[in-house]
């Protein structure tokens, strides 16, 4: 479904924050990357999300090269796409249920879709009674329950989630990686990096470790090892 | 389906309008001062237009004609002027008015009514009193009585004296304060009108600058150009119409307040009575430069953040 071709990213400072990463990722895989900070796991999502373009190599999305794509035409790839990152990115200005419907505009979904969908989806977050809260005036954990259900509620292929658990609490924590696992379940590629070896363990899926950029260990049912 | 995303841009932006409060208030305060600038502007043009009106019709020139000369005759002289395009009225002053006129000004003059009465016949001279549409304009109304020859009788002329040649040196004076006037009032007016909408423009690059973030969720999110940029048009819009409503609600106490002052200085021009005479051009030019300057704006600060 996604594969890297010898991916190299150099920025300004002559860093290679990515050298010569080739890795394939199958349709309804769980892999998780992790790393120290630097290591080079943000810069690969963001190459995937095409935020960034690599210095050399490619990156594609089931065969098709997602660098070459027009920045006009990036928003139809983009949906295809659900992201949670560590700092939440809700809109402030909107509440829990506006900032799911809007990415369910976003996809030119129908008013009785989006009343439809939106409560199914926060119901199954838990986050049922917090419909009409703006995200200030929810918890971190909250914040990021909203932003998962945001991510899934237009049944995207991927998802794709940066530190999801970075800013929170052991309980928050699991209850996160539950609702991660429960989407897997479901049938949709995840791609999760993280900080943290309890997650990693408790997972027992594929784990890609990066190191200076370079991926150093690719283990099929992996522990977080450094 | 594009009605219902015109539905959902619209929503948005007025949504964002009423959240943003704040800031919403903020960019609508700067916004009026730009307006008023603008508003304040036509005030000062039609102030100004109206005093230079007034002065230009306190030019005048006169045309003495010997006291020979019969009223037929200053008659066709005034029609010959008044075929003249520079000529905008010729005013006729016969003798007998031009006595009656003295007499009243020195009715409390009893040596002069005496000295008056003493003289065998009227000595005063009969008198046309020509404006021009222009001030610069007299000097060839003036050649024009010295040179045509249609104007006398028989071969001497019937003119004793044209006083433009008296009031020249003023009357140039006037012309060039005049022109100088309307070239300075224009390029102050342009001036202060860029001035203030780069402040305008700039407070709203600063409100757009502020969600740059939330710009980028929005295209990871997977928004298309079209919008993530709607709504802050709209909200732009919101901010230009509410600032030009703004506006023309505190034209109306101040022109009230300033109408009487503005009436005795400036020559009957009650500013008051002029902005209700011509609030619905002050409507269209307000409001317009409102909604111009609120979508543009923010169409182009959205503009810079939209590569994510």
């Amino acid at each position: 479904m996604i594969s890297f071709d010898k991916v190299s990213k150099i920025y300004s400072d002559n860093s290679a924050a990515l050298d010569g990463v080739s890795l394939t990722i199958q349709p309804k895989e769980f892999v998780s990357i992790v790393g120290n900070s630097g290591a080079g796991k943000t810069t690969l999502l963001k190459l995937i999300l095409a935020e960034e373009y690599p210095t050399s190599g490619n990156v594609l999305f089931d065969s098709m090269d997602v660098h070459k794509l027009k920045r006009r035409k990036l928003y139809q790839y983009r949906r295809k796409i659900g992201a949670i990152f560590q700092d939440f990115r809700l809109l402030p200005n909107k509440t829990a249920f506006e900032n799911i419907a809007f990415a369910m505009e976003m996809a030119g979904r129908s008013e009785d879709e989006i009343a439809a969908d939106v409560p199914y989806v926060l119901e199954m977050v838990d986050l049922g009674n917090k419909m009409w809260n703006f995200p200030k005036e929810l918890s971190g954990g909250e914040k990021q329950r909203v932003a998962i259900a945001r991510a899934i509620v237009n049944q995207p292929d991927l998802i794709i989630a940066d530190e999801p658990t970075g800013n929170l609490d052991p309980v928050n924590t699991r209850e996160i990686v539950q609702i991660l696992k429960k989407i897997h379940d479901l049938g949709t590629t995840v791609i999760l990096t993280t900080h943290n070896k309890g997650v990693i363990d408790s997972l027992g899926k594929r784990v890609v470790t990066l190191e200076r950029g370079r991926v150093i260990r690719d283990d099929p049912h992996g522990k977080y090892v450094l | 389906m594009l009605w219902t995303s015109i539905k959902r841009v619209i929503r948005g932006g007025v949504v964002n309008f009423y959240r943003d409060g704040f800031v919403s208030l903020a960019s609508v305060f700067i916004m009026t001062v730009t307006l008023f600038v603008m508003g304040g502007m036509v005030f000062l043009s039609a102030t100004l237009s109206a005093s230079l009106e007034d002065i230009k019709n306190k030019v005048d020139v006169n045309v003495y004609f010997l006291t020979k000369a019969s009223e037929v005759e200053v008659r066709a002289v005034q029609s010959a002027l008044r075929t003249l395009p520079e000529v905008k009225e010729v005013e006729y002053i016969s003798r007998e008015t031009a006595l009656e006129n003295f007499r009243k000004r020195h009715e409390n003059d009893e040596l002069t009514l005496q000295a008056l009465n003493e003289l065998p016949d009227n000595p005063l001279r009969a008198v046309l009193t020509v404006r021009a549409k222009e001030p610069s304009q007299y000097e060839g109304i003036a050649a024009f009585l010295k040179n045509d020859n249609a104007l006398s009788s028989g071969s001497k002329s019937i003119i004793d004296e044209v006083n433009y040649y008296d009031n020249k040196d003023a009357i140039d004076r006037l012309t060039r304060i005049i022109r100088a006037t309307e070239r300075l009032g224009f390029a102050l007016a342009i001036i202060l009108i860029i001035i203030s909408i780069s402040i305008a423009f700039n407070t709203i690059r600063l409100i757009i600058y502020i969600s740059r973030e939330e710009i980028g969720v929005m295209r990871l999110v997977g928004a298309s150009n079209k919008y993530i940029r709607g709504p802050f048009i709209i909200s732009g819009i919101l901010y230009g119409i509410s600032s030009a409503f703004l506006t023309l609600a505190l034209f109306f106490p101040l022109t009230y307040y300033l109408g009487d002052s503005t009436e005795a200085f400036f020559s009957g021009l009650n500013l008051f009575r002029y902005y209700l005479a011509h609030f619905g051009e002050f409507f269209l030019i307000i409001t317009g430069s409102g909604i111009v300057l609120g979508s543009i704006s923010s169409f182009l600060a959205v503009r810079r953040y939209l590569n994510v």
